[in-house]
């Protein structure tokens, strides 16, 4: 008897990623079933940044200057948004006005951050008189709107402010909405079992705040950071539309201001309007539906009621 | 051996009285909520005059050298008095003397609403200039703020309502997006379509060119016509904030014993909609009403400004094209007054709306 070798069937494992990661995605899929704001919010935002992406690497947007093409073209194929009156390359002002609109929130939005959650935690943590003056600081940051006291700021200002220093501007009022959302989470927080747990087995102050409290903040941090950066962009764009803003950058919120002074509208030029307009939609309307997502997120009993 | 202690009877000795009336005083008034609310009323604006005074000097900004230098290169030479006219106007303004001397005038003046002269507009005095623009902001503003908050509160109450007609939750979507897009976008966008395109509505203005205003009825016609679009814009934007927040005290609303019990006491729908869940979510409404003014208004400071519409907006929008300094810090004070009044005014009526909340602890 001849023996046979039995060739070990060796199946062929699935050459597809997708099929090969199914335990993986699955989970990931589920979940961006059931949020369907925030995979909305960031396919939004993530289609912005491709668009700024392609204009970036292949397309000459050196031409975001005045002066660098006819005036008052409307799109065409070299010009696919058209020209403004000073004859600046439409989508050149986008490609490099978008980055610039999202870097002033950024800057703004963390400091904003950082600074009210520092302020939130120290309120919530000590008590007294430190939680009583830091509250009515934020109580009087809550009845007045940012944007007067950024008039205020940029008013005098000598020369008008840069990109940046816009940025730090707005973080001097952007911080008040996550001190009070993180204090109040805090002082929930405060009570709960594991943090008591915690300090009975002799964690230290610190120790409580970096390893017990952060990890269970994260989505409220997450949630504060969008909403106060899309409160910086806001501000920005406010005054940058009353002329304050920088007046060398081809931010969203310029774009919108020489856009009023002339009175693109009144000459029928719609190319020049229309793109800063649905990029700050875009900006505002993905970053509401982060918000909204990641709300859902931090309180699952919300579910299905955004 | 007991220790004895004779208790004085109180109320004997005039200064025991005293004492005790001060006591009581001090718990019915220091303690009250009213009282708490309006110091924190005049704080708020003691915080944003000295705000508003320290940011110029932090700056070492000189505004009114700054006004005369920009003059005086516009009319293209520099005269050689010029040191000496800053200095004259400097006296005239104040800005010569000790620091904590001008601070005391400055808050002075500010608390007998005297907000100084204007630079580009030197006779006319900032009040004047303030006083004119006002009343077209406060017209277009109260009427906006109230016919959104109705038509807001109303759509999310009925987003809401498990009994609501079905088209109701195709507004959901639309609304959610306006939320989110600030009002001068929308401003935008509307006099490009509305006035632009189709030419229904004037572009801008606040009544029609070469007009001047009186009290006849076509005068107000024109004024209705220019506001329809600059109201529009606001309240679309602002229509989908409210009915986000009606529509989740609505839902929370859903399970309460006070549904049930009138849902079990078979009441008509429509009075279980408006006496019981409508009228119980209404309450927290109020209070997002106060916190939301800041922000409607500044945002209609900017619709303003894209409609030429005559109000505060463009008051400051021209004061910062002038670089009229008096203009903006009256503007910036104006605001933050009024605004802090309208808080005031909300939050001590709101324990009559809501007996839940007592006048005693804030």
């Amino acid at each position: 008897m001849a023996t046979t070798y039995i060739e070990p069937v060796v199946k062929p494992g699935p050459q597809n990623w997708v099929e090969r990661n199914r335990l993986r995605i699955l989970p990931i899929y589920r979940y961006m079933r059931r949020n369907p704001s925030l995979v909305w919010g960031i396919g939004i935002l993530l289609s912005l940044l491709l668009f700024v992406g392609y204009g970036t690497l292949f397309y000459p947007h050196e031409r975001f200057r005045p002066l660098s093409a006819d005036v008052r073209l409307p799109p065409s194929t070299t010009y696919p948004f058209g020209t403004d009156t000073q004859g600046r390359d439409i989508f050149a002002v986008m490609v490099r006005g978008i980055p610039l609109t999202l870097r002033i929130g950024l800057i703004a939005g963390g400091i904003g951050l950082v600074l009210g959650t520092s302020l939130g935690f120290i309120a919530a943590y000590y008590g007294g008189w430190v939680d009583a003056a830091i509250r009515t600081v934020v109580d009087v940051g809550l009845t007045i709107p940012g944007l007067l006291i950024l008039i205020l700021i940029a008013v005098n200002v000598k020369g008008g402010l840069s990109v940046d220093q816009m940025g730090l501007a707005v973080a001097t009022v952007a911080w008040v909405h996550p001190a009070r959302t993180i204090r109040s989470q805090v002082l929930v927080m405060r009570e709960q079992l594991y943090v008591e747990i915690a300090r009975l087995s002799g964690v230290s102050g610190l120790g409580i705040v970096f390893r017990e409290m952060m990890p269970n903040l994260m989505p409220y941090l997450a949630a504060s950071f969008v909403g106060s950066v899309g409160a910086a962009i806001l501000a920005s764009i406010g005054l940058e539309a009353l002329g304050l803003g920088p007046f060398d950058s081809p931010t969203l919120g310029m774009t919108v201001y020489f856009n009023i002074v002339f009175s693109s509208v009144v000459v029928g030029m719609w190319w020049w309007l229309v793109p800063p307009i649905a990029a700050m939609a875009m900006i505002f309307v993905g970053l509401f539906l982060i918000a909204s997502g990641l709300d859902e997120w931090a309180n699952p009993r919300l579910r299905k009621r955004i | 051996m007991t220790e004895i202690v004779v208790e004085r009877p109180s109320g004997t000795s005039a200064a025991a009285r005293r004492m005790r009336f001060a006591q009581r005083f001090f718990v019915a008034v220091v303690g009250n909520y009213v009282f708490r609310r309006v110091l924190f009323f005049l704080f708020v604006v003691w915080l944003a005059s000295t705000v508003i005074f320290i940011i110029p000097r932090l700056s070492g900004q000189d505004p009114v050298k700054e006004k005369l230098l920009l003059e005086a290169q516009r009319g293209g030479h520099l005269q050689s008095g010029f040191e000496d006219m800053a200095r004259t106007y400097q006296k005239r303004f104040g800005l010569d003397r000790p620091i904590w001397i001008q601070y005391r005038n400055f808050i002075l003046d500010l608390a007998q609403f005297d907000l100084g002269p204007s630079i580009a507009f030197f006779p006319r005095t900032v009040n004047d200039i303030l006083m004119d623009s006002l009343v077209w902001t406060i017209g277009l503003l109260g009427t906006v703020t109230i016919l959104s908050f109705v038509i807001g509160t109303l759509s999310g109450a009925l987003l809401g309502w498990p009994r609501a007609p079905g088209y109701f939750k195709y507004l959901f979507g639309p609304l959610l997006t306006l939320s989110a897009i600030p009002f001068y976008l929308l401003a935008l966008l509307l006099v490009f379509l509305f006035a632009f395109r189709f030419s229904i509505f004037p572009l801008f203005g606040g009544y029609g060119i070469g007009k001047v205003p009186d009290f006849s009825l076509d005068f107000a016609l024109q004024v209705l016509r220019h506001a329809i679009l600059p109201a529009m814009s606001i309240i679309l934007a602002s229509i989908g904030f409210w009915a986000l927040g009606m529509r989740g005290m609505m839902v929370t609303m859903q399970g309460s014993d006070f549904m049930v019990q009138a849902e079990a006491k078979g009441l008509k729908a429509g009075r279980i909609f408006l006496r019981y869940a409508l009228r119980n979510a209404l309450l927290p409404q109020t209070t997002a009403l106060a916190l939301s003014l800041g922000t409607v208004l500044t945002g209609a400071v900017l619709v303003e400004v894209v409609f030429r519409y005559p109000g505060l907006g463009n008051t400051l929008y021209q004061a910062i094209r002038l670089s009229d300094f008096f203009i903006i810090r009256g503007f910036v004070f104006a605001v933050i007054v009024s605004l802090a009044l309208a808080t005031l005014i909300v939050d001590i009526t709101y324990p009559l709306l809501d007996p839940r909340v007592k006048y005693r602890k804030g």
